[in-house]
């Protein structure tokens, strides 16, 4: 898919904002038939602000909104807004990049279902939203450390709870595996696995022979 | 007597009561009898599916969306199928399509029959809830017949539905849907017009539309609100654009109008039921790209190299292109989504769930505040909602 798929009132509609907010927008960019815009902590306010009130856009209602997690980059984590406008039938989505020290405006001032939704991410990512009036913990636990979706949380994390019979009540135990986690490379060595055999120089030649 | 500032009294709803439709813990601060503030605690049913799929291949991701709203497990499942299908940029072929919608359908309709029997049984009458079950219970030998699960069917699949459909199964629904309008009229005569489910849920929990939208409503909740706004008509996917349906809205978004929107859905569903059933064509019911759906069983045994692909298929799975996609269906209780981010691996980067239910939830303190505590019992029942999305 491209961008040429792309409706051409998503496509029109994209042009104009990028026009009305272009010192607010990093960029745009296009997954398959669907419009991301590009912005800053700073501007995302302005961005959702316009996008909602402006006559041709009217995205009022904040379907989603999440974190997304890129260890590798230098701003590790993404804050996604999808948004939607009921009356001209479009999805837009928004996106901020951050890391673990710089926080995010709360869109809870336009978007009453940003409240939760900035709970859950700051939950699972730590993605502070400055300005959120109950940053609380949502899903996890009463109690619960560490944020369990980033990259670096194990799957099994850090802790588990049973009823402890002569404590009377539930303990938490650092996790105890009884099978090694098992992950396995699925990527083909004519592929380009990552794992080198133990031993095995001939594939380091290989790849620098065969590189270009 | 002197006047005395008397504390608010904090009270604690769930997260076993009854009427919490599962776990939710709602913190209620009261003034007497009139609710203050309304903060709920979720999360005790969270299973952390989200993580989980990152460490799954696409095909292994399906059966969690079946746990997510075990009320209608195949709803979830089309979203996900559907966001996968993107990326992947298959198409499927007109009889899975019809398949897809015809089961999406029936889980509307087993969905609302929970909601509106238990919704029902929290106001006060019982009986709707007896009858309702009986439906459902012939829904899910439906469902059985299909793929052999009642409930956690993993039947929708990226590229189609798992399997074909046995003989005699389309006549016997077609069956069902002629004899189900009298149970709905049976139903509607308890309660459309009772005195005392209409004191319990009319003016109760109102929402304008300009809220309902900033709150993130979706689905029935928004339709109540005088919405008149429906994936399956406004964004179309699988077959939904060849049916004839028609939208119900509400007009004052209460708690009464949500009930009867989602009375008319189920006969707005039993139109598009009789319609697939109707047309339904011949041919797969699933891609015949094999490096996405396994070969026929007959196949691999003759054939090495479809033996290969099904082997390659549920050990590696297929790889997605990269790229990322925010697809969502009309799943019953309102817009489902799936935000899917690929790496081009065979596990899924990041796949985010966009539960209809858990905006319901955020707006409770909204919806809540002001009124009597028997109310927010109503106004739960009415919002629809089900812990397995909510906490996912």
């Amino acid at each position: 898919m491209s961008r040429a798929e792309a409706s051409q009132a998503l496509t029109d509609l994209v042009e104009y904002i990028s026009a009305q907010t272009d010192e607010a927008l990093i960029g745009v960019e296009w997954a398959g038939d669907e419009a991301v815009l590009r912005t800053r902590p700073q501007s995302v306010l302005q961005v959702l602000r316009f996008l909602k009130d402006d006559s041709q856009c009217l995205f009022k209602t904040l379907v989603d909104l999440c974190g997304v997690d890129y260890p590798d980059r230098e701003q590790r984590f993404e804050v996604v807004y999808n948004l939607l406008s009921v009356k001209h039938n479009l999805r837009m989505r928004v996106k901020v990049s951050t890391d673990e020290d710089t926080p995010v405006p709360s869109a809870c001032t336009l978007f009453m279902a940003a409240e939760w939704n900035e709970r859950e991410a700051w939950d699972m990512y730590g993605i502070f939203f400055s300005d959120h009036p109950d940053l609380r913990r949502l899903l996890t636990d009463y109690g619960f450390e560490g944020h369990p979706l980033r990259k670096d949380f194990p799957l099994t994390g850090h802790v588990e709870v049973r009823y402890d019979d002569e404590a009377k009540r539930v303990v938490y135990e650092p996790v105890t595996l009884t099978q090694d986690f098992r992950t396995f490379d699925f990527l083909s060595p004519w592929e380009g696995a990552q794992s080198l055999l133990p031993g095995d120089d001939k594939a380091v030649a290989g790849d620098e022979s065969g590189a270009d | 007597m002197a006047e005395m500032q008397i504390k608010p009294l904090t009270l604690n709803f769930g997260p076993q009561h009854p009427a919490a439709h599962g776990v939710l813990r709602l913190v209620l601060e009261m003034d007497g009898e009139v609710v203050e503030r309304a903060d709920p605690h979720i999360g005790l049913l969270h299973r952390g599916t989200e993580k989980l799929i990152e460490y799954k291949t696409y095909l292994q991701a399906v059966p969690y969306f079946d746990r997510l709203d075990y009320v209608a497990p195949m709803s979830q499942e089309h979203a996900y199928a559907l966001a996968v299908e993107k990326l992947l940029g298959i198409d499927v072929p007109r009889r899975g399509q019809y398949i897809r919608v015809l089961y999406a359908e029936l889980s509307r309709i087993l969905n609302h029959i929970l909601n509106i029997t238990t919704f029902a049984l929290d106001v006060g009458a019982m009986t709707p809830l007896l009858w309702g079950f009986e439906e459902r219970e012939y829904l899910m030998e439906f469902y059985e017949r299909a793929c052999g699960a009642r409930l956690h069917a993993a039947y929708f699949r990226p590229g189609g539905v798992h399997q074909d459909l046995p003989a005699g199964l389309l006549d016997d629904i077609d069956s069902w849907a002629e004899k189900f309008p009298a149970v709905i009229a049976d139903m509607e005569s308890l309660l459309t017009n009772n005195r005392i489910f209409k004191q319990r849920t009319v003016d109760i929990g109102t929402v304008t539309a300009e809220e309902a939208h900033n709150l993130g409503f979706t689905g029935p909740c928004i339709r109540a609100s005088g919405q008149a706004w429906d994936l399956r008509k406004s964004q179309p996917y699988d077959v939904y654009d060849e049916m004839d349906f028609d939208i119900p809205v509400g007009k004052t978004g209460d708690c009464y109008a949500r009930y009867l929107v989602r009375v008319e859905e189920m006969k707005q569903s039993l139109r598009i039921v009789h319609q697939c059933i109707a047309n339904m064509p011949d041919g797969p019911v699933k891609t015949t790209d094999r490096k996405v759906a396994p070969p026929p069983r007959g196949e691999m045994k003759r054939s090495m190299e479809a033996l290969i692909h099904h082997f390659k298929l549920y050990t590696e799975g297929y790889h997605v292109p990269a790229g990322e996609t925010y697809t969502a269906v009309e799943a019953p209780k309102g817009e489902f989504g799936v935000y899917l981010v690929s790496d081009g691996s065979n596990k899924p980067y990041r796949c985010k769930i966009r539960a209809p239910g858990f905006a319901f939830l955020s707006a409770m303190d909204f919806l809540s505040r002001g009124h009597m505590l028997a109310d927010t019992v109503a106004i739960i029942g009415s919002l629809d909602i089900v812990f397995g999305e909510i906490d996912r």
